[in-house]
């Protein structure tokens, strides 16, 4: 009881700030923890179990707010193997350590992006 | 060819021509269903051909005139009934209207004739209309969303997830730079968007411009903080229709992205015209009902709120409050999810579990996004994403604003737990039995989430529902 009250009353400052890189957002999961390989490959799994066509886009985090990040080769249509989504991934941080990860899934019956979350977001 | 009539003046029943039990309703038929309470001693189907009659084109006697026009294609049709599940005085009525009858475009002049006159009708003691089939050629003769979830979604860069958003509190009262600061702190806090309360129009404690160029700071410094695209429904509705244009032409000035208007109070014809703007202009366009209540809730008299939902979505707005099923708010879990499919998809088969009495196709209509809000709090979230899907816009007010440690802890105590329940459902875990175990592994890493969990977890709105579905409960 009175350990949750004073949880509750001893009010904290939000500690976002303009000029600060930490406080920046990229949309869908990023609000939450860096997700782990494992729960990565499990959104994969998401994807593909849609009949989603998947993409990897990457950008510099100071310019994450544009519509446009860079593609990462084309989108992998029709590719259900798991793994190879995975390792291509890897190949995109490999070749841009410093850069956001978005991985999409492409819904061309609804002419849409089905989901699009960031999946890796560097050091800071 | 038919030899022609005679005239014969005096009452004639109206099963004699209205009642066509044989009838087979065509494709290009609007169909409707009424809940009719006959009075004492009318057989159902004198009540039915009734209401087809005078939903369409008869009056209380025969008239000469009738005999200069081809009655029998314009005349609505009684075509069966039957039996409401679970009540022994009311009947359902399906009539069918031929094309002809309606001018193309017009919900205003179709639901004139449906829902006018007939509803006042002394034969009928109460009458309901239940649902609407509306017929693809007049379909593609309206306007339909400025927009639609899609291009919405593109515009916001916003995908794999319901948007997240408030109504700023209390509803009345705020200054506009006081109000514009819950705006600001509920938007960096992680919401999408923020709403005017739908009372809030241009009162003497706060115009609407001065409420436009602030909340307008306020998105526009909450993006540059977090990265992310940002909106507050700016309520245009107003007392007339110039009104209405100079607030829309103002905030499209200045920039933002979306505005809002009350589409049963400034009526059927200005939220068209609004519509059209807002595809013109490239506006977002919130749609709220107020007064939808008074239509729709009695359950033996008005319209089910599923006949609203489809004409909101003829006329044209980007997003439609269609309930919570959770919250303060009444609605029926199995109706509210037949009313946003019909908000949202591009085909709906009828399904009467879910109310839903006629096949329906939108042809190529973009969709809306239907709006959860009221009364909803971080505890319902789970059920949330699993009763509405990723299209949907979710919007805690008091269970965001009224957060111990204020709006930006409540919007981002809110956020993470719309993160978690997303990704908890795309793992393939039943998110509303798993409810509490996802909340509170997502609150480890935010403690603005476990004050809220803290705060709101002995909060319920379990009330029984006035208008439910038709069933039997005997």
């Amino acid at each position: 009881m009175s350990e949750t009250q004073d949880m509750i009353r001893d009010v904290q400052d939000y500690p976002s700030r303009l000029n600060d890189p930490k406080s920046k957002r990229f949309e869908t999961f990023s609000y939450l923890p860096q997700m782990s390989a494992e729960e990565i490959r499990k959104q994969i799994e998401y994807i593909v179990s849609k009949g989603w066509n998947p993409a990897i886009e990457h950008c510099e985090p100071e310019n994450a707010i544009l519509h446009y990040w860079y593609m990462w080769k084309l989108p992998m249509f029709g590719e259900t193997d798991v793994d190879k989504i995975i390792a291509e991934i890897e190949a995109c941080k490999r070749s841009n350590p410093n850069h956001l990860i978005k991985l999409i899934g492409y819904d061309n019956i609804r002419q849409t992006q089905g989901t699009a979350m960031l999946v890796y977001r560097p050091a800071q | 060819m038919s030899q022609p009539k005679r005239y014969e003046a005096g009452v004639k029943e109206y099963r004699e021509t209205y009642w066509e039990p044989t009838y087979v309703p065509k494709d290009s038929d609007f169909l409707a269903v009424f809940k009719i309470v006959p009075q004492p001693g009318v057989p159902r189907e004198e009540a039915a051909a009734a209401v087809a009659a005078e939903s369409s084109t008869a009056t209380w006697t025969t008239v000469w005139t009738d005999l200069l026009t081809d009655l029998y294609y314009y005349k609505g049709r009684a075509y069966a009934i039957e039996d409401v599940p679970g009540d022994d005085e009311a009947f359902y009525a399906f009539i069918a209207y031929p094309m002809g009858l309606f001018e193309e475009g017009s919900v205003v002049n179709v639901f004139t004739s449906l829902v006018g006159n007939v509803f006042g009708f002394k034969a009928v003691r109460s009458l309901r209309l239940e649902d609407v089939r509306i017929p693809l050629w007049f379909v593609t003769t309206c306007p339909g969303p400025p927009h639609g979830i899609y291009v919405e979604r593109d515009k916001l860069n916003k995908y794999g997830r319901p948007l997240l958003g408030c109504t700023i509190k209390p509803k009345l009262g705020l200054s506009e730079k006081n109000y514009g600061r819950a705006v600001y702190e509920c938007l960096r806090g992680g919401l999408d968007f923020t709403k005017d309360d739908e009372n809030v129009n241009s009162q003497p404690f706060m115009r609407w411009r001065d409420r436009f160029l602030f909340c307008q700071e306020a998105i526009e410094k909450a993006q540059a903080e977090t990265g992310e695209r940002k909106g507050h429904y700016m309520n245009v509705t107003g007392p007339t229709m110039e009104e209405i244009y100079k607030r829309a032409e103002f905030a499209k000035e200045i920039g933002t992205p979306i505005i809002m208007i009350d589409y049963l109070t400034v009526g059927w014809a200005a939220t068209q015209s609004l519509s059209k703007w807002c595809r013109d202009n490239g506006m977002l366009l919130h749609v709220h009902r107020a007064m939808h209540a008074v239509i729709d809730r009695n359950p033996k008299h008005g319209i089910n709120f599923r006949v609203l939902a489809k004409i909101m979505r003829l006329i044209g707005g980007d997003h439609l409050h269609s309930g919570t099923v959770v919250g303060k708010l009444e609605g029926d879990r199995a109706a509210t999810l037949g009313w946003i499919d019909l908000m949202r998809d591009r085909y709906v088969k009828a399904d009467r579990s879910r109310g839903i009495f006629f096949d329906q196709d939108w042809g190529q209509m973009p969709g809306m996004f239907p709006v959860a809000s009221g009364g909803i709090h971080v505890w319902h979230m789970p059920a949330l994403v699993s009763i509405f899907g990723d299209d949907s816009v979710l919007q805690f007010g008091g269970g965001t604003i009224g957060h111990p440690w204020g709006n930006a802890a409540g919007a981002c105590a809110n956020r993470v737990a719309l993160e978690a329940c997303v990704k908890a459902r795309n793992e393939g875990l039943p998110i509303e039995k798993m409810g509490r175990e996802i909340l509170t592994e997502a609150a480890k890493s935010c403690p603005e989430l476990k004050v809220a969990m803290e705060t709101w977890k002995e909060v319920k709105f379990d009330f029984d529902t006035v208008d439910k579905l038709d069933v039997q409960h005997r």
